[in-house]
């Protein structure tokens, strides 16, 4: 692969994996953000739906915690837009030929996602942030409401385009240039439904342990107590939702979908070489990619043809079988990826089960091993979720339309964006990246010490 | 339909100027008009609330152009390469300084913020100024339908007197703006500079009309040939002299009007002037795009009208909610 395609690679792959940081809290957090202004807004003493019947105090402490997640989310929503514009600048500046290609496909998804999702956003995160005294608690609600929709929405397009890269439906090749020939075959990509899914409830969990670490931090100090209870209760009830949720049913489903459309990834993922009937699933393991072997494995015979096609001896498509052209460019990096997503995701299950029981049974406010545990969690959640990407995307090549163009084919020319240009615009993205996360931080350190209620006076 | 798409192609770009341009043109005179730090709260407050929204006329545009004429996406973002990469990098700074200075209260925190902001707002000003000219003069496309444009050759004699053409407008623009929202000494600073600014940009205009010729003879022959078009240039008449009306009567929110008439009708002018062609190749090249040979397929268009029709007409309806809840007088 020329050396030019190697750059616009690494530069997109900073440039999305840094900007897709924000993302996953914009949209968790927006979340747990709305559920807080609901019980403000619509909380109430005689109120028959069991969560929503509260106290006038309560109401007003979950007005307090949207106040609060409102400050984070609003630098982390800011983050979000500088780092986000870039992306899809990139296609043209160093994908042109990508963008070519699908431009009459993808550039249907992609700017309803300006039309639909990014003017909402942008128009209510203004009026939410004003702030529930400006406007009413009705029209702060509808903000709040708006806020989170747009960023669902938002990527509900995003992933349409992803899916339709991952899974081409509804085209056909006019030219040498694909064009739409179903708009509702697009949308209803059978590939997008259980990828947005997985996706969101994966940035839900994130939220949810951000909100839950915020809780336990405050708790573990004996500080901004009725605060730290509210966070934790939502934070931890909404993890175990979502943790269960990310692995069955939409992670169990994405992987039969990748099993049956795109075998070498799948393969690639769970390290298989052989093509076996009642193929194992290996707990851990090296795959050598020259020896075409996986070394040092723990595994768990038959049970990978039994969660991907409910047979216990099923056949599994394993890399020898697929032409070595036709492999991820790095399988390892899709095998290692793998495991990192589903084994925090156990872990991150099992510390949500924990906290819920103890939730349940009165104790988790005292318990400070959970609670140093539920503090320091969230960030593996990003990990998580950064590493599922990674096995989506390298897991596609050497394609960046499966089957139809190859990630090499889809650069922009030599002639216009050389290797050193890629290198110049990467540098300047690096350095640019690295002030934004500095600023980032020292902004949300500020926050976070500052506390949910500086006015008020201290906890008991 | 390709037609259709041209134009609303070309009505969000003037959506995007027209608003982001106010912003932009308050940004650029950031430290000149706000000589105080009460001043530049004021001015920035203005603008804080709403600038990511009018930016989002410039995304929602490049998924237009993506959508509407991939060939001319590709070639122009990819042989733009550097003027567009320094765009973001200006986006970007300018977005931070802008969002960061009121986390702070130090006041080197602020400057800092506010240099930024300023010249990354000024310098905007100035680089779509100068993308625009060099659409008009035309790129150096070969037969594959890709061209590479080095930042200097984007700099030519034209594109300099578009970008300071761009700066010049924008920045009236802004003055403008300020002349009408903001209050006390600021909005009487604004009002004299956007007096003096309409001057130069008038003066620009005048200018800008013979060199227009001479890199590009159809901005000229196109209204020769269809007359109707004649009424974008008279649109921009209207705006120059709607604005001075406006302003010796002090009605300073017609004034800002009419600047952005003005704005649209120079745009609108550049449109006529080159439709159909969207990326034209320069020195007579014959591989200019045009909205026939770089649109999508037909069915992208048609279904794509018909969203596009309903997700515009929810986020104008959004814009005109969020500016009344905002501009609404304390």
């Amino acid at each position: 692969m020329s050396s030019h395609v190697t750059v616009d690679r690494w530069q997109f792959t900073l440039t999305v994996m840094f900007h897709y940081l924000f993302p996953i809290l914009t949209m968790g957090l927006s979340l747990f953000l709305l559920w807080f202004v609901t019980v403000s807004v619509f909380g109430g003493d005689a109120r028959r739906l069991r969560p929503l019947r509260r106290s006038q105090e309560e109401r007003d402490a979950h007005g307090r915690a949207a106040q609060f997640w409102a400050k984070i989310f609003a630098v982390n929503f800011g983050a979000g837009v500088v780092t986000g514009i870039p992306l899809e600048f990139q296609f043209g500046t160093n994908w042109a030929a990508f963008s070519k290609f699908t431009g009459g496909v993808i550039g249907q998804t992609l700017a309803m996602e300006g039309v639909f999702a990014f003017f909402a956003e942008s128009v209510f995160i203004g009026l939410f942030l004003a702030g529930r005294d400006r406007f009413g608690p009705r029209v702060h609600w509808l903000s709040a409401f708006m806020v989170w929709a747009g960023s669902w929405i938002s990527a509900y397009f995003i992933i349409a385009t992803n899916a339709w890269m991952q899974h081409p439906v509804a085209y056909r090749i006019e030219d040498g240039k694909a064009q739409l020939e179903s708009f509702w075959g697009l949308l209803t990509n059978p590939w997008l439904g259980w990828q947005y899914a997985h996706n969101m409830s994966g940035a839900a969990l994130s939220g949810a342990f951000v909100v839950a670490a915020g809780g336990a931090f405050y708790m573990l100090q004996g500080r901004h107590l009725p605060f730290a209870r509210i966070c934790l209760t939502a934070g931890v009830i909404g993890a175990l939702i979502f943790t269960v949720v990310q692995i069955f049913p939409t992670g169990d489903q994405h992987a039969r979908m990748v099993a049956r459309h795109q075998p070498s990834a799948f393969a690639a993922a769970e390290g298989l070489f052989e093509t076996e009937k009642g193929a194992p699933l290996v707990i851990i393991g090296n795959p050598d990619t020259r020896r075409r072997t996986l070394d040092s494995t723990i595994e768990l015979p038959r049970f990978l043809s039994f969660l991907t096609y409910q047979r216990w001896d099923a056949r599994v498509t394993g890399l020898n079988d697929i032409p070595t052209g036709r492999w991820p460019s790095s399988v390892p990096l899709v095998y290692y990826s793998y495991r990192i997503m589903v084994g925090l995701g156990t872990i991150l299950l099992v510390l949500a089960l924990v906290a819920t029981v103890l939730l349940w049974r009165g104790r988790l406010f005292r318990s400070r091993p959970v609670l140093w545990a539920l503090m320091l969690a969230w960030p593996f959640t990003f990990i998580a979720n950064l590493a599922g990407w990674t096995v989506a995307e390298t897991g596609r090549q050497p394609w960046v339309v499966w089957g139809l163009q190859r990630t090499a084919d889809g650069a922009s020319p030599e002639a216009s964006v050389p290797a050193g240009s890629g290198i110049f615009s990467l540098l300047g993205f690096a350095g640019l990246y690295v002030l934004i996360g500095l600023l980032y931080a020292f902004l949300l350190a500020r926050i976070v010490a500052q506390g949910p209620e500086p006015a008020a006076a201290p906890d008991r | 339909m390709a037609t259709v798409w041209f134009w609303l192609l070309a009505s969000m770009i003037g959506v995007y100027v027209v608003l982001d341009g106010f912003d932009l043109g308050v940004g650029a005179l950031h430290r000149i008009l706000g000589r105080s730090e009460a001043d530049r709260e004021q001015a920035t407050g203005l603008i804080g609330p709403v600038w990511d929204g009018n930016e989002v006329w410039l995304i929602a545009a490049g998924g237009v152009l993506f959508l509407g004429f991939p060939d001319a996406y590709a070639a122009a973002f990819s042989g733009f390469y550097f003027a567009l990469i320094i765009v973001l990098w200006l986006l970007v700074g300018r977005g931070l300084g802008l969002e960061l200075r009121h986390q702070l209260d130090n006041p080197l925190w602020k400057t800092a913020c506010d240099t930024v902001f300023w010249l990354s707002s000024g310098a905007l000003a100035f680089m779509f100024g100068v993308t625009l000219g060099n659409v008009v003069r035309g790129v150096p496309l070969g037969p594959d339908g890709y061209f590479r444009a080095p930042l200097f050759d984007l700099l030519s004699w034209y594109g300099l007197l578009v970008g300071a053409f761009g700066l010049v407008a924008l920045t009236a623009h802004g003055a403008a703006f300020l002349a009408w929202r903001a209050g006390g000494d600021l909005a009487a600073r604004a009002r004299r500079a956007a007096g003096r600014l309409w001057a130069a940009k008038a003066l620009l205009v005048v200018a800008l009309a013979y060199p227009t010729y001479t890199v590009r003879d159809e901005m000229l022959t196109n209204f020769a040939d269809h007359p109707w078009r004649l009424a974008f240039p008279g649109v921009v008449l209207l705006g120059l002299g709607g604005e001075v009306a406006y302003r010796r009567r002090g009605r300073d929110g017609l004034a800002f009007l009419a600047s952005a008439v003005f704005l649209v009708g120079m745009l609108s002018t550049a449109a006529a002037g080159l439709y159909p062609q969207i990326l034209p190749a320069r020195d007579g090249q014959p591989f200019g795009l045009t909205i026939h040979n770089a649109a999508s397929g037909e069915h992208a268009l048609t279904v794509g009208l018909r969203w596009w029709s309903l997700g515009i007409a929810l986020a104008v309806g959004y814009f005109i909610v969020a500016y009344r809840f905002l501009f609404r007088r304390p």
